[in-house]
């Protein structure tokens, strides 16, 4: 009965086609095409990840299926073909006839998913935290900064080991296999939230006071549709960088605690896991049992480093 | 100022009771003490008589200020696994701990400064350029690695220095000491450079830093108006002024030191805490893993008490914040 014509609603939905333009139009994207190093790292970073993905259909040979592997095929050298199965060793195989190759695949495959879920891990707990400490404010806030403050002047590798320790202490020996990835991706997670809590809360406080803020509990929107509809998109950008670069550092992380063998054993290795294993065969010179995955992690590590190095600087205001 | 000491300490000891507390949980309530004690043929009269002898029965408020006492005492218990009393564990392996972070500071200092200064002096010049992609690989190299690098370059390849262990070492009484033979310090050489590469590379960019900014300060300027020769102009009016934030970093790292030599005491098989903390927590040995963190922590909080304290004795501004707040 309305005699007023409905007004055009504003499109909230934009169309991929849109969202594209945007993006090509954004600084963003200059700053990344006129970077070569942000184009080459991103480059190796997405044929890693492809490669991890895909490392079942990739990988030459099914590294850690016992069945798969001939003795016989024992330290080939690299492009040497094995004394069993006659098949090409590209990198090399270790003393079970393991081609090195093909272990990468599945190392760096396990790699990447213990370094995303435990960034992931880290950065909600984080930016929960840090959300309800600059939004609430008070004693929540004093004693989430405090905690944040004290773990923050430790080492995050010292508090994975304990956190990894006090696991062992809890979970029965028969279930350390199965439960070693989510203790790692619990232990390197909880020794890292306490940088996003702050960056956030450090944002949310300056958030808080602008008008939309104030606009929006005036439309009476509650504290939690604030803090996760309005405040915090305002407050991605800096914790997209720490991720980034905390990425780098959990995969480093990680190599470190299985190197130290209290990460993940050997029937599902990552990266440290086989740097670990090939330690041993160096000094008898077997070298490359321990150079390939000494190389792909030093190589994944540096790629995302820079790629979080640009996206630091293009993120910068003051750098524009 | 006072004031400002006081409230230093005051949260110094805050955050030592709050370690305090999850040390005592860790020791009280991951896996039962008694469980680790006793055999199978432990019967259940004299489980329950080791449960009241650890006083185990008690409210857990008393059994944490038992535990705050006996840990002032240094005592921390008994390993599960060696059946030794911690204290004594760990004291064997300190000296060698502190030895390793000992030389690696030393390292880092010795080397990042002049590195430092040099590649702020002459910032386009190719040796600054050399050290500028070296500290990128120390920064960028996962410290296990760069220890197995030193082990295949010096040990394996041209077998100049040893590979593992801590060799010669001096029994003072007190303390060992790796310092007084030769075959000690080159024992020590590959450690320390392994743990002190990291420091190195933060010190050397600070102090390169630091010393491109002193340097187009007024009062450089002046001096070089004043005809004082470049040497006194770098070294005595600029190097000075970065020195400050240096001695900061250093001292903060220092216990960053102590905590990676977890990682490079296990790649040398060093016998110092760091490996004792690191096979107890494969075992699952809670005294020590306990008495580790709380040792570690308050190392910590000793030195960045030291560090603020001087740092507001050499900057007053920071007093005087103290003293509005």
């Amino acid at each position: 009965m309305s005699h007023r014509a409905a007004a055009p609603q504003p499109r909230l939905k934009l169309t991929w086609k849109e969202r594209v333009a945007i993006w090509r139009d954004s600084d963003l994207w200059l700053s990344f095409k006129a970077s070569p190093v942000a184009i080459m790292s991103t480059a190796v970073t997405l044929l890693i990840v492809i490669a991890a993905i895909f490392a079942d259909v990739l990988a030459p040979q099914d590294a850690f299926d016992p069945v798969a592997l001939n003795l016989l095929d024992g330290f080939a050298h690299p492009m040497e073909r094995g004394a069993g199965s006659n098949m090409l060793f590209v990198m090399g195989s270790d003393e079970q006839g393991r081609d090195i190759f093909s272990a990468l695949f599945y190392g760096t495959r396990l790699s990447l998913l213990v370094g995303v879920a435990s960034v992931i891990f880290s950065m909600v707990l984080g930016i929960g935290l840090g959300l309800l400490a600059g939004y609430l404010g008070g004693k929540i806030e004093m004693l989430i900064m405090r905690v944040a403050d004290i773990q923050l002047s430790f080492p995050a590798i010292l508090i994975a080991l304990l956190i990894f320790g006090v696991a062992r202490g809890l979970i029965p020996p028969q279930q350390y296999e199965t439960t070693a990835v989510f203790v790692i991706i619990i232990a390197i997670g909880l020794s890292n939230w306490a940088q996003y809590a702050r960056t956030v809360r450090a944002s949310t406080l300056v958030e808080r006071n602008k008008e939309y803020v104030q606009a929006a509990r005036l439309m009476g929107i509650s504290g939690f549709g604030i803090m996760a509809r309005h405040v915090l998109p305002n407050v991605m950008g800096p914790v997209l960088v720490i991720a980034t670069i905390n990425l780098a550092l959990a995969i480093i992380e990680e190599a470190t605690l299985s190197f130290l063998g209290v990460g993940l054993p050997i029937t599902q290795p990552s990266l440290g896991t086989l740097i670990r294993s090939g330690q041993k065969f160096l000094l008898s010179g077997e070298w490359w049992i321990l150079f390939f995955p000494a190389m792909m992690l030093v190589i994944l590590a540096l790629a995302i480093n820079l790629l979080g190095d640009w996206l630091r600087d293009a993120l910068n205001p003051k750098l524009r | 100022m006072l004031a400002f000491i006081l409230r230093r300490i005051g949260q110094a000891i805050l955050v030592l009771l709050t370690v305090a507390l999850i040390s005592f949980s860790l020791f009280r309530f991951v896996g039962d003490p008694t469980q680790q004690m006793t055999s199978q043929d432990t019967t259940l009269e004299e489980r329950l008589q080791i449960r009241k002898n650890l006083g185990l029965d008690d409210p857990v408020i008393i059994q944490f200020a038992r535990f705050v006492g006996n840990a002032a005492r240094f005592d921390f218990g008994v390993s599960y696994q060696n059946r030794q009393p911690v204290a004594k564990l760990i004291g064997d392996r300190f000296p060698a701990t502190m030895e390793l972070a000992f030389a690696s500071a030393m390292f880092a200092l010795f080397a990042g400064i002049p590195m430092g200064v040099y590649a702020g002096l002459k910032p386009n010049s190719w040796l600054a350029r050399v050290f500028q992609t070296v500290s990128l690989v120390g920064i960028s190299l996962p410290t296990f690695l760069i220890g197995i690098l030193l082990i295949f370059i010096f040990s394996v390849t041209f077998g100049l220095l040893p590979s593992f262990g801590r060799q010669g070492v001096v029994n003072l009484g007190f303390w060992t000491t790796g310092f007084l033979t030769w075959e000690g310090i080159r024992s020590l050489i590959l450690p320390s450079i392994t743990l002190g590469l990291f420091q190195m590379t933060l010190i050397m960019r600070l102090v390169r830093s630091e010393m491109m900014e002193v340097l187009r300060t007024d009062y450089v300027k002046f001096a070089k108006a004043r005809g004082l020769t470049p040497r006194a102009v770098n070294y005595r009016h600029a190097l000075k002024n970065t020195l400050i934030p240096v001695i900061t970093i250093t001292g903060l790292q220092l216990g960053s030191i102590i905590a990676f030599a977890i990682i490079t005491e296990t790649v040398f098989q060093w016998p110092g805490m760091g490996l004792m903390f690191l096979q107890a927590v494969q075992t699952v040995d809670i005294p020590i893993m306990s008495a580790y963190l709380l040792l570690v922590a308050t190392l910590f909080v000793l030195i960045n008490l030291i560090v603020d304290l001087l740092y507001a004795l050499v900057d007053p501004r920071i007093r005087l914040s103290g003293k509005a707040a």
